[in-house]
């Protein structure tokens, strides 16, 4: 694990990657730093790294997208995968390479407070808080962008897709919007969601009867909750699918200053999801 | 030692291996011969562990490739189809990384590297990036990090592909001496480079394991059909009349070449020496007998027997 993890951490550096990412984010940060601190004087760092969020959405599929991809289409992955390594050491290795790559940025962030207490007052506390916060809100992104890399050969797609995803649950809120939130509504679009999960699980099983009897399960269990109490069902899939909102523990703590413990542990469990998947998506591929 | 018991991959509704069964025993080198697409390729890819199988196990020193695959992976070094190079890496780096990856203990690891480098003469170049080395190079650092740390089974699948002719002979040189203390396994189209090297042949065709035994074993088995050739300075009819005397005949063509010269493909019964009979019906009749020679099925004639004459009557490529 440690050799990959050190070969990654090169590879990213030596290809540029790393380097472009570091400075893309650093400098950008560097332009609301000094636009809302410097020149407006407002004291909170945590507020210029909210604006920094859109950079990281461009930033992090850049970091994550060669990871799978290219070992596959080099080929290398048949050295990794016929090594007496675990696939899960592979991943967890790529895994935190990219999570080292996100943390230099980072790193350089912590100066930032230290800039504003020298010219007056500055909040540590909650600047070096949301650092860490939107340090992990990196680590949850780089996990996403690691399975999208795992699905597919090119690096491309696998940016493009990552970029997809991550500037959905950016502007998640807007989108949980449109949803309809009448309690028949809210049934059949909890059936629908329920439904694809068991599709996934199917299409990773291929096992048709643990496929149907779980359709079976959704479907009754929705059906009989509805008829229980439907009023159990209003605003039920905005609310859920609110709870996606990723973005939102770390404005929590920028905007309002409340730290969000749930929050952070759906990050960690969100991390956990993706690092899970990708292994399974190339267990996948090995087998079909 | 490599046990392959019932191999079956399939790729959709594609059968890429049929039901493959073989032993390996250590010290020997084994070559798959086989048509491109034969599965020669997916095989060895499904010994190391990068493939998994439809059906069937790989125990590879009694351990199951797939249900403890850190362990029997240990004892594998595996050249692909297609050298797994990181190209911005220098081969001193790429090694390195090798050696790490397959927990080489820290003291060990470089003079390991530099076994190795030697073996495969890759010395001038160790400090040059991957990616502006020639394909005879890149394919021994493939080899390089495929034999380092020595591990018991080293499998290669194409290993002299893109080299030069001195490169081929002194690879085969090294794979030679690998088989004193290790089970090596190639793969290979060429046949002449089989014969070269192994001591046992596996054919391989549409994912089946039509022959194995040894390359004099595989032209023996060819024996019940050995015949003779003759070149005769004679009509056709009395080169006919003249063999009528011979026995153990079994059947006869007879081809008319220019200036009254005509040539027979004779088969024997039961792969009788009917030379010195031939030989005197001839000079009885005071009849020139310019050329004999005796036809032996050759390997390439069993190849093409066992990997074309499939496809006549069964196609089991596809299902």
């Amino acid at each position: 694990m440690l050799a990959i993890y050190k070969r990654e951490l090169k590879a990213y550096f030596q290809s540029m990657v790393g380097c472009v990412f570091v400075a893309f984010l650093v400098a950008f940060t560097g332009i609301y730093f000094t636009a809302y601190n410097l020149n407006a004087g407002y004291p909170y760092f945590s507020y210029t790294l909210s604006g920094s969020l859109i950079v990281f959405i461009v930033g992090i599929p850049l970091v994550s997208m060669r990871s799978f991809a290219e070992e596959r289409r080099n080929k290398t992955d048949q050295m990794l995968l016929t090594a007496p390594v675990s696939l899960t050491k592979v991943v967890l290795g790529k895994y935190f390479a990219m999570v080292t790559v996100v943390a230099i940025p980072n790193l350089i962030f912590c100066l930032f407070p230290l800039i504003i207490k020298m010219n007056g007052t500055a909040y540590l506390k909650v600047d070096y808080i949301s650092i860490a916060v939107f340090f992990l809100l990196g680590c949850v992104y780089v996990a996403i962008g690691m399975f999208m890399s795992a699905l597919t050969e090119s690096q491309i797609i696998a940016f493009i897709s990552t970029f997809g995803v991550l500037l959905a649950l950016y502007l998640w809120n807007g989108i949980i919007g449109f949803l309809p939130s009448s309690a028949v509504a809210c049934m059949i679009g909890l059936i629908l969601i329920l439904s694809l999960i068991v599709l996934y699980i199917y299409h990773m099983t291929e096992n048709w009867m643990l496929g149907a009897v779980l359709e079976v399960i959704a479907v009754a269990g929705c059906a009989i909750a509805y008829i229980v109490k439907s009023s159990l069902f209003e605003n039920l899939l905005s609310k859920l699918l609110g709870k996606l909102a990723l973005a939102d523990v770390f404005t929590d703590i920028t905007n309002s200053h409340i730290v969000d413990i749930t929050g952070i542990m759906l990050y960690l469990s969100v991390i956990i999801v993706f690092v899970f998947l990708t292994i399974q998506a190339i267990q996948k591929r090995r087998w079909s | 030692m490599i046990e392959v018991k019932n191999l079956v991959k399939k790729y959709g509704n594609h059968l890429a291996v049929d039901h493959l069964d073989f032993r390996l025993e250590p010290g020997k080198i084994y070559g798959f011969l086989g048509p491109n697409g034969a599965g020669k390729s997916t095989t060895m890819n499904i010994m190391t562990g990068y493939l998994g199988a439809t059906e069937g196990a790989v125990l590879i020193d009694g351990h199951d490739i797939l249900k403890e695959p850190e362990e029997a992976k240990k004892h594998i070094g595996y050249l692909p189809e297609l050298p797994p190079l990181y190209t911005d890496m220098t081969v001193q780096e790429y090694l390195e990384f090798a050696a790490e990856l397959k927990r080489i203990p820290k003291g060990e690891r470089e003079s390991a590297i530099e076994e190795v480098m030697k073996l495969t003469k890759l010395m001038d170049v160790q400090m040059r990036l991957i990616k502006n080395l020639s394909k005879g190079y890149r394919q021994r650092v493939g080899l390089a990090q495929a034999i380092l740390g020595f591990p018991d089974i080293i499998i290669l699948d194409e290993p002299t592909v893109g080299l030069d002719p001195k490169q081929i002979v002194e690879i085969r040189e090294l794979i030679r001496n690998l088989s004193k203390k290790h089970t090596v396994v190639l793969s290979s189209h060429i046949l002449a480079e089989v014969r070269e090297v192994c001591d046992y042949i596996l054919i391989i065709s549409k994912g089946k394991l039509v022959a194995s035994d040894t390359p004099e074993n595989l032209e023996k088995r060819m024996n019940g059909t050995e015949g003779l050739e003759i070149e005769a300075k004679a009509a056709p009819e009395k080169i006919r009349s003249i063999l009528s005397l011979v026995d153990d005949i079994a059947k006869l063509e007879i081809d008319i070449q220019k200036d009254g010269i005509a040539r027979a493909k004779i088969e024997t019964k039961n792969g009788a020496d009917i030379r010195e009979q031939v030989f005197f019906a001839f000079a009885g009749e005071k009849c020139p007998l310019l050329e004999m020679k005796a036809s032996k099925a050759s390997l390439e004639e069993i190849f093409m027997e066992l990997t074309q004459g499939e496809e006549v009557y069964r196609d089991a490529g596809d299902l």
